[in-house]
């Protein structure tokens, strides 16, 4: 639209729009290009609810035929036995399992990730944060099987020095004391799934902090603020709701992710108390082991927990959108 | 720019549901437990000359029991070279071969236990005039690898490894390992012991064994998914060869080809010296197996209590699944001639030559007289 009233105003020649153009331009869908492209676009909108609805139809489906089959408590069993006949499983295990990798990648991540974004955006020179960055991209590009074989083969055996230590200073805490298995446990599949989602929550934080206006800024410093006063008062007020936005993308990555999981993690069927002890699951990570040799029942009883995966994650971004619809009236961003 | 800048935000957060969401739904699409690492090496030894073709043409689908996948490749890389014959088998599992098989989509299938009974009742609606039965093709001895500093010939009996497996003796210098092994310098050591932590044939196979031997102190059901609580479980045979090597106090069970750079447990049966996994040792076993199928099928009852010299007791038969009478006539002729090789004296060379235990050959002689009457 713009452009169509600044080439009007360039040329004085042409004579002023006749009554019947300017409505046609006002209804904007008189020419095929525009409505093959509303039609495109309004449709790829309607696919994707439509998606949506054809996953929780089907989730919700084959869940409530597993779990109206189910001999255990679905959801305070801890056990997995789905080739029983009658079958028993409960998703205790697993839901316990993926909130707290997610709790503990996101508690690692988050602030590395803020720090990273403000140092790129506020203190970097730019010959820096421009290499800087493309790294951080490039993290992300990543494939997750990868990580996990990474995970597996180098984070793991390197992480008993790591574990010792907790154990020594902060085992009396109970969650950080360790018997010394293998360290396959929560801590280092939180430790993988941190750096899994660091580069989306600083991506999408760099993003926002890039935003906030100068003159916020300038008027600031003009009050004599430090850098870092700036920062404080200035950028992380303006900032805020973005970065919540970006730490629930890292948050959905993190209860999703599959392989990387279920290649470091010892999985089994109990809660451990201790985050440094080998044991428990995830949802993702649950269907990604049991699916190759799971029945017809067995593959119920999986999308059921698939359902409850779907769920916990709407539920996360829906407290998340309240979260930032409640912030906004005091963040900085309406100032 | 305010707004749109949150929209943006927006619409990024609900494709992240999307995406995330999709993810746990396709990445079981991923899993495939046959991460066998040798699928390539069959060696080309085995003479293609002796397949006898007959009128075998066309494509044959097979699918079922990963545990002997290697060992088919093998097989239909010689097979098809002599007879142009293509035949896909999809090393799926045994549970997704059975059912493949009794929907009729496939010419037979592999599986690492024979046929329930209402597996054979089903199979009678795909097998005209008959039903499914078991053939024996594949064995292959269940190794228990472990990773002690300093000892290098470990004695365990089936109790002692029950318990090691159900966390009930958690150190390597514990006495009743001390007992079996008198001689050896048992190092003051946490024992981890690697399970599967995918439901697996071997665990089946490795628990039977258990609780055939052992019952007092393996007090479980049994079955594909692994039952006892502690110790440490890795992914595929792989995986937990992998954790094995990794660590030093380990101990994990899997199939002989993923123990050859380690070190395994030698079982203490009652025979006069303990048995080392090989392929002789497992052939030997499966020779004091009975046949326990009627008519003309051969599923086996293995002797898991064996005190015979040489004869490993901790050892898996896989079979091949297809009706007696009824076959598909389309694909009968591929499917027998298929068949008669791999019981062939050449088609068994090449299991040992795969790390998988020969039929011994009085059995084997019985499962090609039934291919014979295969129709």
């Amino acid at each position: 639209m713009d452009i169509s009233t600044q080439t009007t105003d360039a040329s004085p020649p042409t004579p002023p729009p006749t009554e019947a153009e300017r409505k046609r331009a006002a209804r904007g869908a008189t020419r095929p290009g525009d409505r093959i492209f509303l039609g495109l676009t309004r449709g790829s909108g309607i696919l994707l609810l439509v998606i949506m609805a054809a996953m929780a139809v089907f989730l919700t489906y084959r869940a409530s035929l597993a779990i109206s089959k189910d001999h255990g408590n679905f959801l305070t069993t801890f056990e997995w036995n789905t080739n029983l006949n009658p079958p028993v499983f409960g998703i205790a295990v697993l839901a316990f399992g993926t909130v707290v990798s997610s709790i503990v990648a996101m508690v690692l991540a988050v602030p590395i990730a803020v720090a990273i974004a403000l140092f790129l955006t506020h203190y970097a020179p730019r010959k820096l944060s421009g290499p800087i960055a493309y790294v951080i991209d490039l993290l992300a590009a990543v494939p997750s099987i990868v990580y996990g074989l990474w995970g597996a083969l180098i984070l793991v055996p390197h992480m008993q020095g790591l574990y010792g230590w907790l154990n020594d200073y902060f085992g009396w805490t109970g969650i950080l004391s360790w018997e010394g298995g293998a360290p396959r446990a929560m801590l280092t599949v939180g430790i993988l799934l941190a750096i899994m989602i660091l580069p989306i929550i600083t991506n999408v934080s760099r993003e926002v902090f890039r935003q906030v206006p100068q003159m916020h800024e300038e008027a600031a410093l003009a009050l004599g603020a430090t850098r870092w006063e700036v920062v404080r008062m200035a950028v992380l007020p303006f900032g805020r709701s973005g970065v919540i936005s970006a730490s629930m993308l890292g948050l959905g990555r993190a209860l999703g992710e599959t392989m990387a999981v279920a290649t470091v993690l010892s999985p089994s069927y109990d809660i451990q108390a201790s985050l440094l002890d080998p044991g428990g699951g995830t949802f993702a990570q649950n269907i990604a082991s049991k699916f190759g040799e799971a029945t017809e029942q067995g593959r119920d009883a999986l999308i059921a927990s698939g359902l409850v995966l779907f769920v916990i994650t709407l539920v996360v971004n829906g407290a998340a959108r309240a979260i930032i619809a409640r912030r906004k009236e005091y963040s900085g961003a309406n100032a | 720019m305010k707004l749109q800048r949150k929209n943006r935000l927006r619409a990024l957060s609900l494709g992240a549901v999307a995406v995330s969401g999709a993810l746990a739904l396709t990445a079981c699409g991923s899993d495939d437990t046959g991460k066998k690492d040798d699928a390539g090496k069959s060696t080309a030894s085995a003479s293609a000359g002796s397949i006898k073709c007959d009128d075998a043409k066309g494509q044959l689908l097979a699918d079922g029991s990963s545990a002997q996948k290697n060992a088919i490749d093998a097989w239909v890389k010689q097979f098809s070279q002599a007879c142009g014959v293509q035949i896909n088998y999809k090393g799926s599992g045994s549970g997704a071969g059975v059912t493949a098989f009794t929907q009729g989509q496939v010419a037979f299938a592999g599986s690492d236990s024979a046929l329930k009974p209402e597996e054979v009742t089903a199979s009678k609606q795909v097998c005209k005039d008959g039903q499914g039965i078991d053939l024996p093709m594949v064995g292959g001895p269940i190794a228990l690898g472990y990773n002690v500093p300093g000892v290098d010939n470990l004695v365990l009996d089936s109790q002692t490894i029950a318990k090691i497996f159900d966390s009930k003796i958690k150190n390597w210098n514990d006495a009743a390992i001390k007992k079996l092994n008198p001689d050896a310098k048992l190092p003051d050591l946490k024992i981890q012991a690697f399970h599967r932590s995918e439901d697996s044939g071997t665990t089946d196979n490795f628990t039977k064994y258990l609780i055939a031997t052992s019952p007092n102190d393996w007090k479980y059901s049994g079955g594909k998914a692994w039952q006892a609580k502690g110790g440490q479980a890795a992914s595929g045979s792989a995986g937990v060869a992998q954790g094995v090597k990794q660590n030093s106090g380990a101990i994990g069970y899997f199939e002989l080809s993923y123990a050859k750079d380690m070190t395994s447990v030698a079982i203490k049966t009652g025979a006069s010296t303990p048995v080392k996994p090989s392929v002789e040792s497992a052939t030997a076993d499966i020779a004091a197996a009975k046949v326990i199928g009627t008519g003309k099928d051969m599923a086996l009852q293995l002797d898991y209590a064996t005190k015979a010299d040489n004869a490993y007791p901790i050892t898996l038969v896989t079979y091949e699944i297809l009706c007696d009478k009824g076959n598909k006539a389309d694909t009968l002729p591929a499917t027998k001639a298929f068949l008669r090789y791999i019981a062939s004296e050449d088609g068994q060379k090449v299991l040992s030559e795969n790390d998988y235990a020969p039929i011994p050959a009085d059995i084997i002689a019985k499962v090609r007289t039934t291919i014979d009457g295969l129709s």
